[in-house]
């Protein structure tokens, strides 16, 4: 059943359901990493809530005009002007007052939501309103959507998109160096504006799939989670549409297999998963590979400083250091040194001996200060240099009793 | 309006109200001078999978597991948020959007997966809570209130909500000091030998207590809007912590008060016939509020030279 949802055969609605997914999916990825790299990730959450009243006054003036209330345009329009109004407060309040951007954020986005809660019970006072359905829009709800929801979802997700990529190159320079951006002549509070306005674009488009109060993950989670994986803007933006539209399109998939799986969660911990694997096992950011990396720190350490002690026939006492030994073949049980320990060892030595010269010269206090105890000398230097310090070590001569 | 009408009817809602706007308004106060206003948000949102974990356990709907079930699902988000900022050094902001919409998807799909339809829990139950039900059939009068058995019909979330705030108001008032030191300036807190750090969880406690109790009686978006709007619109009227504490619980009985009354009479004002959701009244209330002062407030510049 999920194979069959996956490769888009379970009928046409659940196709058009996916594809719109996808491109919500990659549309919010791309917007949302602009957003997440300005630090401001949860104005989105303040955005989205103040979609509610948007939708709630826009019924009610279509059934004043006579028209169905439940147009998805008229309600999308709705919506993005209640955003909008809802933004200009949170820019207001933050800028003009004192009041700090956080709470600008909560105050906007309770009072929006509130609002909105106080029209929707009109709504379902009015004679039209009984069946009105506007809550599906709380967290969304993909049954039954009309193929002309689903273009204008897709048109909506596609526009988006390419207006961000022809944003980008302003919005990462501001997102990442907003003085810089100032000085050289950007306007850095109309491209903030324009990333914004972005952000509410993919929030309106969203309302119908994954629902106000959910559209926030989607802005949020794929662009967190392509941080692990590389460190360059354009990939993070690259990595979080991509991973935005497969967390649409299988959480749209997963939800289509089977009856009692909301669209919307469904995608939401999708997009959850795919960062909680990639926060434990990205290879440069991972939670794993940071605990491999400090365990093979300690092994060098331990091997290191256990080698310098067979090398000065000192006894090891410290267990760790002597079972490693033991495991490389370089001691035996009774921390007696085997031939390659021997061997091993006398080199360590050697290398400590040439860095102690090394750190006494004034020629190579650049090379002095990367003494850590563990680098081998040999990767630094070239065998000339390594000659030249070698002369310095007192040759072995006879010792007179 | 008489007693008779008045009382069985309107009072407890009322006080409800007003116990839920105040005990979430206090900590509130800290909670925005820290820049800390939004984890009111991502409290009431993770409070919906703790309670639904709560129902599937116990298959009732009680009070007591439930209420534990949203403090665990509370001190759990809060520990999650900490790791993901820890282990993956992401900004706070991302790792609270990251974990609040993921729990609260997590709950919204067991919520459709497991059957509840014969129970009142749903989502906009969560949300907008049904401050309006929670009347006091056994009252006949003001008298009632002296009359042992129709008090023992008191709705229990009344009394709950009192022991909520009586705790919430102690615990502002034996910390004061160490909260309003650490609060502006935590390093100088932490010369005078402070745990701010302690400190600083036990005020996400406190607040989360007030949440969940609140949560269970008037839905999440009174508690968001009353953890931020009356402090925030409390520091716009004054520069001393003191009189921006007394200026939010004012804010606050205020927002209820007047939220509940337009909820319920304001339609008929109007000339509709039925009453609009409690809640978002109150919200939208303490928003009017906020915005008033945002516009008039004598402090909303900063400090004045």
């Amino acid at each position: 059943m999920l194979l069959e949802a996956l490769t888009l055969q379970l009928g046409y609605n659940a196709t058009l359901v996916a594809i719109g997914a996808m491109l919500l999916g990659i549309a919010a990825g791309v917007t949302g990493t602009f957003l997440f790299l300005r630090k401001r990730a949860l104005v989105s959450d303040a955005i989205s809530h103040a979609t509610l009243p948007g939708v709630g006054l826009a019924f009610i003036v279509m059934v004043w005009f006579g028209m169905d209330g439940r147009s998805l345009i008229g309600l999308l329009i709705g919506s993005a002007l209640s955003a909008w109004v809802g933004l200009l407060c949170v820019q207001w309040l933050s800028n003009r007052t004192r009041l700090s951007e956080d709470s600008a954020i909560g105050a906007v986005l309770s009072v929006f939501f509130g609002a909105g809660v106080v029209l929707l019970t009109v709504i379902q006072g009015m004679s039209a309103g009984r069946q009105a359905g506007l809550d599906s829009l709380l967290l969304g709800s993909t049954a039954g959507m009309l193929l002309s929801d689903a273009i204008l979802i897709a048109v909506g997700g596609a526009l988006v998109l390419a207006l961000t990529l022809l944003l980008r190159r302003p919005m990462s320079l501001v997102a990442f160096d907003s003085d810089y951006a100032a000085a050289s002549g950007l306007s850095v509070a109309r491209i903030d504006l324009a990333t914004m306005g972005l952000v509410l674009a993919v929030t309106v488009v969203g309302l119908k799939i994954v629902g106000l109060i959910l559209i926030v993950a989607l802005l949020i989670i794929p662009p967190v989670t392509a941080r692990f994986w590389t460190e360059r803007t354009e990939r993070v933006w690259l990595i979080a549409g991509a991973l935005g539209g497969l967390s649409g399109y299988v959480g749209a998939a997963i939800s289509a297999s089977a009856p009692a799986l909301p669209t919307g969660p469904i995608i939401v911990l999708v997009a959850f998963a795919l960062f909680v694997l990639s926060l434990l096992f990205s290879p440069a950011r991972g939670v794993l590979s940071s605990v491999l990396t400090h365990l093979q720190y300690r092994r060098r350490v331990h091997r290191r400083q256990g080698l310098l002690a067979l090398a000065q026939g000192q006894p090891i006492y410290e267990g760790y250091t002597l079972r490693l030994l033991q495991r490389e073949g370089l001691a035996r049980a009774d921390g007696v040194a085997t031939e390659e320990g021997q061997a091993r060892a006398a080199k360590a030595l050697l290398d400590e001996k040439r860095w102690e010269i090394l750190r006494g010269l004034q020629a190579h206090e650049a090379t002095a200060a990367r003494y850590d105890g563990l680098t081998n000398l040999e990767t630094i230097l070239t065998k000339d240099q390594l000659r030249d310090l070698d002369t310095r070590i007192a040759a072995p001569r006879e010792v007179t009793p | 309006m008489s007693g008779a009408e008045f009382v069985p009817l309107s009072l407890t809602p009322l006080l409800i109200g007003i116990f839920a706007a105040i005990a979430c308004a206090l900590p509130g106060n800290f909670l925005v001078l820290r820049r800390q206003a939004l984890i009111g948000d991502a409290i009431s949102h993770v409070v919906l999978p703790g309670i639904v974990v709560a129902f599937l356990l116990t298959g009732a709907v009680t009070a007591w597991p439930m209420m534990l079930g949203a403090a665990g699902a509370a001190l759990v988000s809060v520990v999650l948020i900490e790791a993901i900022r820890r282990l993956g050094q992401i900004e706070t902001g991302a790792a609270m959007g990251v974990v609040f919409t993921a729990m609260f998807a997590g709950g919204v799909l067991l919520l459709e997966r497991s059957d509840t339809s014969s129970v009142h829990l749903d989502v906009e139950h969560a949300l907008m809570g049904n401050l309006e039900s929670l009347i006091w059939l056994e009252a006949t009068g003001w008298h009632s209130l002296l009359d042992g058995d129709a008090l023992a019909g008191l709705p229990p979330e009344l009394s709950r909500l009192a022991v909520v705030l009586l705790l919430v108001v102690l615990f502002t008032w034996i910390f004061w000091r160490p909260l309003k030191i650490s609060t502006f300036d935590e390093g100088f807190a932490q010369v005078l030998g402070m745990r701010t750090g302690l400190l600083g969880i036990a005020l996400v406690m406190i607040a989360a207590i007030a949440a969940v109790a609140a949560f269970d009686a008037v839905g999440s978006i009174i508690v968001i809007a009353m953890f931020i709007c009356p402090p925030a619109a409390a520091r716009l009227m004054t520069d001393s912590l003191g009189r921006q504490v007394a200026w939010s619980v004012v804010f606050a009985t205020l927002s209820a008060t007047l939220g509940y009354v337009f909820a319920g009479y304001g339609p008929l004002w109007l000339g509709g016939s039925d009453s609009v959701s409690a809640a978002g009244m109150i919200a939208t209330v303490s928003g009017v509020i906020l915005a008033l002062t945002a516009l008039f407030g004598p402090r909303r510049r900063g400090m004045m030279a």
